[in-house]
């Protein structure tokens, strides 16, 4: 077997192509930025003023062209990767791009079936109105499914260590009697584990955590910022002067001050666990119990089921062997995460609450002088409908783009905490790990490193992209 | 607006005196406490050894009479040895315990002692603090000029080619962490792998002799997250300055194009990023930390790691209240610098 190559068969034919049109497009760039600083020539014609194409147009033309001849030639590696037989064909590039087969074909019957149906969709299908939210949506997109994937993506077991591999270079062979997947596509790490399987199972985790803690933040910020901003006065003053005490912390500090074993044994992060998974089962009981209190049965069935379901997950999620909190039987509990996760999920919830009680707070004091606010106090409504079914659902378009937003936040703070090694357990493949392992052989061994970094970039980029795209398609109506 | 100024001056304080609690408090529990014996005697140390430190150093007292002895409001506690010599937290070595003062707290001055450093909290911190600010200098240095630029050529049309260009790099930009970009940086400038080696990857030579070779990187890393925020909100107000009908009337007056944006837009668009710049610091102050840690660089951040990372509480506490002193000043000045400078707010 031998070392694989970027590219692969099709390397010499669109490699120079590709050189070619990196070369054009930036001097494309260049030349466009200088010549939009001089305002172009209009000509007159007649009683017209017409325009005449000038260098800037020409300019603009090149780097469209350029970039569409690298898009192209892109994808015919990702193609033909997927084509062509054996990997020393494909490439590396190939080879990653045939391994992360379902994540293409999930994207594509996805993006197709949004893009037919996307007039019936509402928000979610004026995204595919928008260049910038279509690319967005397809990187986080991409992310989503390569975690739901991962077991079918990854080519070697993320924790085992093969000792000829340590810090090879992409692409190198295994040693000849090894089982499995011949190559390490994106090379060894300094524990000579596969840098590409890591990264893959990395996405895993940052997907598991991201989306649930921002989730968990917003119920917190919205249950305490509705009725900060709705009511005012002291308990408005007091939940404010606490957001503001938690913002003020530098967020590393908060960080080493909450996640070290020391701590841990405490059991400071259960107690906190234990307050803040309170607040979902609390704000769905009070957003359906403020609708259907005046139909009996419905009420029962809504606010009945949420106790009873929330609930004991809520024991079960709380109940930890080996915390203060370890209390329910083991027959009966659930599932239990992980000792790390749970701190890092519990930290990241309360770093990113008191920001969304801000924001939940200005909404609801902007909005709550609408009329439709006035109408429904005049009906008779009670507080937490008005704040639940009158105020929130009003506030929802900023509420969604920040929404997205913050999970690129979260998965940052994600990775700030894997850069310190706190919380998770220093295998652990999530991205900030693995760039903590690989910084201390940077200047020598880059790979380790840049591709949990260009993955968890790329993955921020695409939320903060799809954020944009929401913003603007919300505010066309 | 004295009132205003006063009003804030007492919520700064009292947010100052919670948080530094809290830090007490995280700091000062038990298992932390333990670990802090057997750091500083020995790691074999008995359970009844470790009560019997933490007794003679006064750490078993109640939090709120430490942490009154920390600021200086409570008498500083004292222990007498079984030979009847007297030892306590203002008695220095060499100081007989007649002469010591009976207050040694934040308010006198005294920062207490570092168990990492083994050095006076109050000289480590100054010292480091310098360094960091001169990291941050530099930071300020490029980032603000460079944001401000971009976000201003971005928002004087807005939908052109240049700002959709410009746009996108910011987006880029506040979506890559330092850790991320100080290692592409890295990789790409200063490793053997592409071969440039044009600056160092690490900065360590940087905290004595800083030049560009080794500085620029650390710099660079802190400035470019932090630019991507401050242009887009320069692009925005901007671009709400650049459709008001001031600017209307100015164009039609025939006004030349840079003139309007230099004379008339500039001024009322750069009001919001000053206090956006200001609310950017606590940010930057994340982002030292990181970069320190990534470089190497022996300033502010790198010690709260090491202070941090050793449960050494009282240069913690110490970082603490620079930081929070840090954060809430800049909310402070943005505040006032916004009142000031907005003509609206500033006549009512």
């Amino acid at each position: 077997m031998e070392q694989l190559t970027w590219t692969g068969t099709l390397g010499p034919v669109l490699n120079p192509l590709i050189m070619a049109a990196a070369a054009v497009f930036a001097l494309g760039v260049v030349a466009q930025f200088l010549l939009s600083l001089v305002p172009s020539g209009n000509v007159r014609v007649g009683s017209m003023l017409a325009q005449n194409k000038g260098p800037a147009d020409y300019a603009g033309m090149a780097v469209k062209y350029s970039f569409g001849v690298i898009l192209l030639a892109i994808i015919a590696f990702m193609v033909g990767g997927i084509l062509l037989p054996g990997p020393e064909a494909k490439g590396i590039i190939g080879a990653m791009s045939a391994r992360l087969l379902p994540v293409w074909v999930g994207m594509i019957v996805i993006f197709a079936a949004s893009i037919m149906y996307k007039r019936k969709l509402g928000l979610y299908g004026k995204l595919f109105d928008s260049p910038i939210g279509m690319v967005g949506f397809a990187l986080v997109l991409f992310w989503v499914l390569t975690a739901l994937f991962a077991d079918m993506i990854v080519t070697h077991d993320p924790l085992s260590q093969i000792a000829a591999m340590k810090n090879k270079v992409p692409g190198t062979p295994m040693p000849a009697d090894t089982e499995g997947y011949g190559w390490y596509l994106l090379g060894g790490d300094n524990l000579a584990r596969d840098v590409f399987s890591r990264m893959i199972a990395g996405s895993t985790i940052v997907m598991q955590i991201a989306p649930l803690a921002t989730l968990f933040a917003f119920m917190v910020g919205i249950t305490l910022g509705l009725p900060a901003g709705y009511y005012g006065g002291a308990l408005d003053t007091f939940l404010s002067f606490l957001a503001n005490l938690i913002l003020a912390f530098p967020v590393i500090l908060l960080f080493y001050l909450l996640v070290t074993p020391e701590i841990v044994e405490t059991g400071l992060p259960s107690y906190m666990a234990a307050v803040l998974f309170l607040f979902p089962i609390v704000f769905l009981v009070v957003l359906f119990n403020s609708r259907y209190y005046v139909q009996p049965a419905k009420q029962r069935l809504f606010v009945g089921g949420t106790i009873l379901i929330g609930g004991y997950l809520y024991l079960s999620m709380i109940s930890q062997p080996g915390t203060p909190l370890h209390f329910f039987p083991d027959g009966l509990d659930l599932f239990n995460i992980p000792g790390g996760i749970l701190i890092v999920f519990v930290s990241v919830v309360f770093v990113n609450s008191p920001t969304v009680f801000r924001i939940v707070r200005g909404l609801a004091l902007d909005i709550q002088t609408r009329d439709y606010v006035a109408a429904a106090q005049t009906r008779g409504e009670g507080p937490w409908y008005i704040m639940l079914w009158e105020i929130l659902p009003n506030a929802r378009g900023p509420l969604i783009v920040d929404f997205c937003l913050r999970i690129g936040y979260t998965t940052i703070l994600l990775g700030t905490l894997g850069f310190f090694g706190l919380g998770l357990p220093p295998e652990s493949p999530d991205w900030g790990s693995t760039i903590n392992d690989g910084r201390k052989l940077l200047s020598i061994y880059p790979h380790p490193a840049i591709a949990p970094a260009l993955a968890l970039m790329s993955l921020v980029l695409g939320l903060n992209l799809l954020a944009d795209g929401l913003r603007e398609e919300s505010l066309k109506d | 607006m004295g009132l205003f100024i006063l009003r804030r001056f007492g919520v700064m304080l009292l947010t100052a005196l919670c948080l530094t609690f809290v830090v007490f408090f995280l700091t000062n529990l038990y298992p932390n406490l333990e670990k802090l014996a057997k750091t500083q005697g020995n790691f074999r140390m008995t359970d009844a050894e470790v009560t019997s430190y933490l007794e003679k150093n006064g750490y078993l007292q109640p939090m709120v009479v430490k942490y009154g002895e920390w600021l200086g409001v409570v008498p500083s506690f004292r222990h007498t040895n079984e030979d009847g010599s007297v030892q306590g937290r203002c008695i220095s070595p060499g100081v007989s315990p007649e002469d010591a003062p009976r207050f040694c707290g934040v308010l006198q001055g005294d920062w207490g002692f570092s168990t990492v450093f083994k050095d006076d909290v109050g000289a480590i911190v100054s010292t480091r603090l310098s360094l960091t600010g001169k990291l941050m200098f530099w930071v300020l240095m490029l980032m603000v000029p460079a944001a401000l630029i971009v976000g201003v050529l971005a928002g004087m049309k807005e939908g052109s080619k240049l700002d959709r260009t410009l746009s996108t790099f910011s987006i880029i930009s506040t979506a890559t962490p330092e850790y991320v970009s100080g290692v592409i940086l890295i990789t790409v400038f200063a490793s053997s792998v592409t071969g440039l080696k044009w600056f160092k990857g690490t900065a360590t030579s940087a905290a004595e002799n800083a030049t560009f070779e080794n500085f620029f990187l650390p710099v660079l890393t802190i400035a470019l997250y932090g630019m991507g925020y401050i242009a887009r909100m320069t692009r925005a107000s901007m671009t709400e300055v650049m459709t008001a009908q001031y600017i209307r009337t100015a164009r039609l007056k025939g006004v030349a194009f840079s003139n309007i944006v230099m004379k008339h837009a500039l001024r009322n668009a750069l009001i919001a990023p000053f206090t956006v710049i200001m609310l950017q610091f606590p940010w930057l102050l994340n982002g030292v930390v990181i970069v320190e840690t990534l470089f190497n660089y022996k300033g502010f951040g790198w010690t709260l790691v090491q202070a941090a990372g050793n449960n050494d509480i009282e240069l913690l506490l110490a970082c603490s209240v620079v930081a929070v002193f840090v954060v809430l000043v800049t909310q402070l000045i943005s505040d006032i610098g916004y009142v000031f400078l907005n003509p609206r707010i500033r006549i009512s």
